[in-house]
């Protein structure tokens, strides 16, 4: 019985995504929700009905982190473990639980109610610690949720009876500029497009200096002109929202508040490059974001935003359909997006050909970030010069910085660029700061002697991330956590990524124990300048980034735990034999190694 | 309209449509890499291939040719790079050359000898993987698997099976097979496919033969890599024998 139930709901999902197998990876996204994981059925029925290889569905189960094969906990609880959600004691309210509820951290209990474990940053870095239950995000968690949290998984009640207030997520804008503060009236821009001309609109927009979002700071103009021109049946918009960058936050806002804006942003784009099909990918931990959207879209749909002959333009035709991720950093990379999107494992592609000429499904295809979207909505409407009265010379307009760590005000700021990180460490109230790591994961770490350094293209370029540690904290902590992130996050395409993450890793708490030499340290900058250079995306090519750095700017951290021999082996010997101790049921003096073996 | 470019101040002619590699090799010249095989598509991954064009880095098997580049290859620093990248994929598994049947025919092998990488260095990952002995004709041993990818390459666009994929990630990325079973015995794979005949290193064998040339004696024994090349080019066949 129970596999006629899973091939019939499976028949449902074929049939709402309409049997193609782009579309393969919602599907399973699907099917794990409500199965709590992949039955080998179903990996066998998809193929079949899909007629793609058995090893191809098995191959996507095996790359996405939210997806499983072996049963997850009917509820599936995941905290954040990003070092702001660490700083905030996540940690400690994460093994609480595990232990109220007798599982260990990382496993499912064995009557498969219930699993708890980690996952990486969730975006909740100013309202954590946080953590995903079935998907749901959950924030400000604190110790004393633990008890009422066990009885209602102990009484089996449905998460969508759990106290609402668990689920909140605040805006919490601590600061507006231009763009937060300037109206945008439903429809403008896509007006304004249609009266002064595509090639008007984009005179305007690279006037106007728009430059991507998500940190790289690719001209937006230089994206949509060579899409408009490459040729191709249909064009494509994509709206990156697989925030995924430890410690960004703002695309949860623009995308909870502002989500007229950002759409309004896509269809403004369709109608320069002209495309009739767009996709925002959504990152998997922003589920609770979905409906949302879902009602938006709907909502302009109605009111001739969307769809068919938009503002009464016959031919003007552009709609969008909502991906979900499913725990893959590395999707934020747009080929690798473009691969998640038509259903694959998210490998970044050999480029070029570039997606502007080549992208989802082998047509032309824009990829922008949420919030650049939402800026070229507002530029079309205010104009270049609105926009340029923010900003550098190289870096024009507003960004949207999101702050957390050890600070009094945590949340989003909307700062012009060229904004200094001491004028930012003033607003938020962060005091006897040691470090601030601007840009995520793959980032700077920033210590007080470069505090004048301006937020900007030209300087310290982010996608919003702003971590703040203070001097109590130990950076190797955070350098830890973001080597953990890359070994978790690399993809296993190219060598250099999928080996140097971990080899990264190993020595870095080799260093952190105390058992480092020189020589450790020596290597690490050999395969670090390595990663750097052959990997084969922008993930290995800046995973060593933070240790390679923190080497640089904060030597001491490094030196005052290294051993002073000139060699110490990779693992301790007498800690090797615990084993073999334990087998032979000894602990005698005999049974030890003096001075751990070395 | 075919043109020139330089690789290590030697010229080197392409046609329109040849990558560094192709056109390196049609010249003779010797750029060391393990996932590419001029038969398939290239894959870019391993990235023992990575030069430096007009002095920023690339893959040769993927960058088109073009007229006037400057590639560089054997310097100092690409061979270094190159060392490492080797290290970095004998630790990775389970690499035990003296007791290999592969030594003397395995391309992991030669190159190293060629960039003169002596010692793999960096500490071992040790990773628990099986060897799969299920298979009537062929043997696979999953801790030889560098995911060159070209067994996936083979049996998906060559033999028409797709018996071969990738699952995992990062560094949990592994060598999966088409069959209810998992095991290769339960799959359509067959000791005539193409798919038995790319492997570089030791992990897809026939059964049934071993040590039929004393290692000594063998591919790689008497030539290095740069001269004889890639060791698929003598596979033999089962039939052959």
């Amino acid at each position: 019985m129970a596999e006629i139930t899973i091939t019939d709901r499976i028949d449902g999902l074929l049939g709402q995504w309409g049997n193609q197998p782009q579309n393969l990876l919602q599907i399973l996204i699907r099917v794990q929700q409500s199965l709590h994981h992949i039955p080998a059925t179903a990996i066998d029925y998809l193929a079949r009905k899909l007629g793609c290889p058995q090893v191809q569905v098995e191959g996507l189960v095996g790359f996405y982190s939210f997806l499983h094969v072996e049963p997850r906990g009917s509820y599936d609880i995941l905290f954040s473990d990003n070092i702001t959600d660490r700083m905030l004691g996540g940690q400690g309210v994460a093994a609480a639980l595990a232990e109220r509820l007798g599982v260990a951290l990382g496993t499912t209990r064995s009557d498969g109610r219930v699993s708890v474990g980690y996952t990486f940053c969730t975006g909740m870095g100013d309202q954590g610690p946080a953590a995903l239950v079935n998907g749901y995000t959950m924030t400000r968690l604190t110790p004393d949720r633990i008890g009422q949290m066990v009885e209602l998984i102990e009484g089996a009640v449905p998460v969508t009876d759990w106290p609402q207030e668990w689920f909140v997520v605040e805006d919490n804008i601590q600061r507006r500029d231009i763009l937060l503060q300037t109206a945008l009236p439903d429809g403008a821009a896509i007006d304004r497009v249609l009266e002064i001309g595509v090639d008007a609109l984009l005179q305007e927009m690279d006037a106007s200096g728009l430059r991507g979002r998500g940190g790289a700071g690719f001209g937006t103009a230089l994206k949509w002109r060579p899409c408009r021109e490459a040729t191709g049946a249909d064009r494509v918009v994509v709206c990156n929202a697989d925030e995924g960058e430890p410690g960004t936050f703002k695309d949860r806002l623009l995308l909870q508040r502002y989500a007229d804006r950002v759409v309004e942003g896509m269809t403004l784009c369709a109608a320069v490059i002209g495309a009739s099909k767009g996709f925002i990918y959504l990152r998997g931990e922003y589920l609770y974001l979905l409906k949302g959207l879902e009602a938006e879209l709907q909502r302009r749909r109605e009111s001739g935003l969307l769809g068919r002959s938009i503002r009464g333009r016959e031919g003007f035709d552009f709609d969008i359909e909502i991906h979900l991720g499913a725990g893959a950093y590395i999707c934020g990379e747009e080929s690798a997006l473009i691969e998640s999107l038509e259903g694959k494992r998210g490998h970044p592609r050999v480029r070029p050909p570039f997606p502007v000429t080549s992208g989802y499904m082998g047509l032309p295809t824009v990829v922008n970030n949420v919030e650049t979207f939402m800026a070229a909505a507002m530029i079309g409407v205010q104009g270049a010069e609105w926009f340029r009265s923010r900003g550098t010379e190289e870096s024009s307009g507003t960004k949207l910085l999101t702050i957390s760590g050890d600070c009094a005000r945590p949340g989003i700021y909307e700062y012009p660029y060229g904004v200094t990180v001491e004028q930012v460490l003033t607003d938020c109230g962060a005091q006897d700061v040691q470090a601030v790591q601007v840009a995520g994961a793959a980032g700077s770490c920033v210590p007080p002697s470069e505090f004048g350094r301006q937020i900007a293209f030209e300087d310290l370029a982010t996608g919003g991330s702003f971590m703040i540690f203070n001097q109590g904290r130990d950076l190797l902590e955070m350098v830890e956590n973001f080597a953990a992130f890359f070994v978790h996050e690399s993809c296993g395409f190219c060598t250099p990524c999928r080996v140097g993450t971990s080899l990264m890793h190993k020595r870095l708490t080799k260093v952190v124990v105390g058992h480092a030499t020189r020589a450790d340290m020596e290597r690490m900058c050999d395969i670090g300048a390595l990663m750097r250079k052959a990997s084969h995306c922008g993930l290995g090519q800046t995973a060593a980034n933070c240790i390679l750095g923190t080497m640089d700017s904060f030597p001491a951290l490094y030196a005052e735990r290294l051993r002073s021999t000139s060699f110490e082996p990779a693992f301790d010997l007498d800690a090797s034999l615990q084993e073999a101790r334990e087998i032979t049921g000894r602990d005698d003096p005999g049974a030890h190694l003096k001075g751990g073996g070395v | 309209m075919s043109g020139q470019f330089i690789i290590d101040h030697k010229p080197v002619p392409f046609e329109p449509g040849q990558t560094i590699m192709d056109a390196a090799m049609a010249a003779g010249i010797y750029i060391p890499h393990l996932c590419h095989n001029p038969e398939f598509h290239p894959h870019a991954s391993c990235k023992l291939c990575t030069v430096k064009i007009n002095g920023r880095p690339a893959s040769a098997c993927t960058t088109q040719a073009a007229e006037g580049a400057v590639v560089e290859s054997e310097t100092d620093e690409l061979m270094d790079d190159r060392r490492i990248l080797l290290k970095m994929l004998f630790v990775e598994g389970n690499h035990v050359c003296p007791a290999c049947e592969k030594s003397g025919r395995c391309q992991l092998q030669a190159v190293a000898y060629y960039c003169n990488m002596l010692a793999p260095e960096f500490t071992h990952f040790y990773p628990q993987r099986d060897v799969d002995a299920s298979h009537p004709d062929m043997v696979i041993d999953f801790n030889r698997c560098i995911l060159c990818n070209l067994c996936v390459r083979a049996s998906r666009d060559v033999d028409g099976k797709d018996v071969f994929a990738i699952s995992g990630r990062g560094i949990g990325s592994h060598l999966i097979i088409s069959s209810p079973s998992g095991r290769l015995g339960d799959s359509a794979f067959d000791a005539e496919d193409k798919a038995a005949q790319v492997c570089p290193v030791g992990a897809i064998m026939l059964k049934h033969q071993g040590y039929d040339v004393p290692i000594g004696q063998r591919l790689y024994d008497q030539e290095p890599v740069s001269v004889v090349g890639d060791v698929a080019k003598y596979v033999v066949k089962k039939h052959d024998q």
